[in-house]
């Protein structure tokens, strides 16, 4: 979907603006606005892709005005609705109207840290030989799904150069349609994919500026060649 | 915001969904255990230990996990090193991904629109909002980490540290100059005598 979380070079928003001895939480509701979302992602309700897709499909006005910890508790309580976990009513009043799901298992404290240390691997079983070398020039394919999408608007339509073949993963666009948690643990090659700034943003862009995006096989066409 | 969020997690805890010691736990994991301290230790490491430098850039993911990090949001890790004539910086213009085992959980301004925006067609405006600048002649390499590789960035080892210890080395490793938006302080800064 061509939406405002796809800001790779938007202009307007104004300079970065670091900040000296950052906290790690700057308010004690984001602590548990992180441990909420790490906790019920643990339960297998939905994969990361879900989670983005559902981040990224708020409405674009309260996307850029939240914080992204708003945005995280946002897209849990959508996701929790979506799939009948929970109701708007309840978030509203903090009561339970209806017993929880039994099937949902909550993460115990006994296995937080292994689940931390092992996180979830998007690699898949490789099923055939990759369609790209390295050194490879590449087209990014001109395309605008509805759905989830991680290729970039910038560089659609663009040329670039594969510099690494980094495996098989799994590809978000299919991962994010899939039923619930569960996807067919098909993946699809994925490719470093080097684009010069030139080919990306004109004549007048940094010829010393090179910006890369990793992007699955579909993504990605051979560049026809001259001769 | 603290209400909400107070009655939401006293609402899926009711519901069965989650354990709030587990939640605390988790919190307590990434404010006080996981950070860049972590990605510190690899990259003294990879300034002192040829080989293990070597491990590092074909294979990070491993080489970080013998460092005893390992896991969410850095399951397939890559390692970018900085040259004399190479910059890398790394983004996630589509959302917030970020290598948390080695630099714990993203600072705002990464997740905000400014940088998410300006860092993929300027980044030399970026380090000078940092208030930083690097030779006219380095190419930037950006990386958007629009999959779930995630990158670090292997700094340039500052002139003057011949001898020191990994410990001391760590010091001068910024979390800013892992994710590409620093530099490493210099020897001098920390007032250590080899």
């Amino acid at each position: 979907m061509n939406g405002v979380h796809d800001m790779g070079g938007m202009q307007g928003y104004g300079p970065v603006q670091p900040e000296s001895h950052e906290p790690v939480f700057h308010a004690p509701w984001e602590r548990q606005a992180l441990a909420l979302t790490v906790a019920m992602g643990a339960t297998g309700q939905w994969n990361i892709d879900q989670a983005r897709s559902a981040r990224e499909s708020l409405p674009p006005q309260r996307y850029l005005q939240n914080s992204y910890y708003q945005i995280w508790l946002d897209a849990l309580e959508n996701m929790m609705v979506a799939r009948g976990l929970a109701s708007h009513e309840e978030f509203t009043s903090g009561q339970v109207t209806q017993p929880g799901v039994p099937t949902v298992k909550p993460l115990p404290r006994a296995k937080v840290d292994a689940a931390l240390a092992q996180g979830t691997s998007a690699e898949r079983p490789v099923r055939q030989p990759a369609r790209f070398v390295e050194g490879q020039r590449v087209r990014a394919h001109n395309q605008h799904p509805m759905g989830h999408t991680r290729l970039p608007r910038y560089v659609r339509g663009h040329v670039g150069t594969v510099v690494k073949v980094h495996g098989v993963h799994v590809l978000p666009d299919r991962h994010a349609a899939a039923v619930q948690g569960v996807d067919s643990n098909e993946g699809e090659w994925l490719y470093a994919v080097v684009f010069d700034a030139r080919e990306l943003w004109g004549p007048a862009a940094d010829p010393q500026v090179q910006v890369s995006v990793d992007a699955w096989e579909s993504y990605l066409a051979p560049l026809e060649s001259a001769a | 915001m603290d209400v909400r969020v107070r009655a939401l997690q006293t609402l899926l805890t009711d519901k069965g969904y989650v354990d709030p010691a587990a939640l605390d736990r988790i919190i307590e994991t990434y404010e006080t255990e996981v950070g860049p301290h972590n990605g510190a230790k690899v990259v003294a490491r990879a300034w002192s230990e040829p080989a293990y430098r070597a491990w590092l850039l074909r294979d990070a993911t491993a080489a970080i996990a013998d460092m005893g990090y390992s896991g969410r949001q850095g399951e397939h890790m890559v390692v970018v090193p900085n040259t004399e004539t190479i910059h890398n910086m790394v983004v996630c213009t589509l959302c917030s991904c970020y290598p948390w085992p080695v630099l714990g959980l993203p600072p705002v301004w990464y997740k905000s629109a400014p940088y998410r925006s300006k860092a993929v067609m300027d980044p030399r405006g970026v380090l000078s909002d940092f208030g930083v600048s690097v030779s006219a002649d380095v190419t930037f390499r950006v990386w958007d980490s629009t999959a779930e590789i995630r990158y670090l960035v292997l700094p340039l080892r500052p002139s003057g540290t011949e001898g020191w210890t990994q410990e001391q080395l760590a010091q001068l490793v910024t979390r800013d100059s892992m994710i590409g938006t620093g530099l490493p302080l210099r020897a001098q800064e920390l007032g250590v005598t080899a």
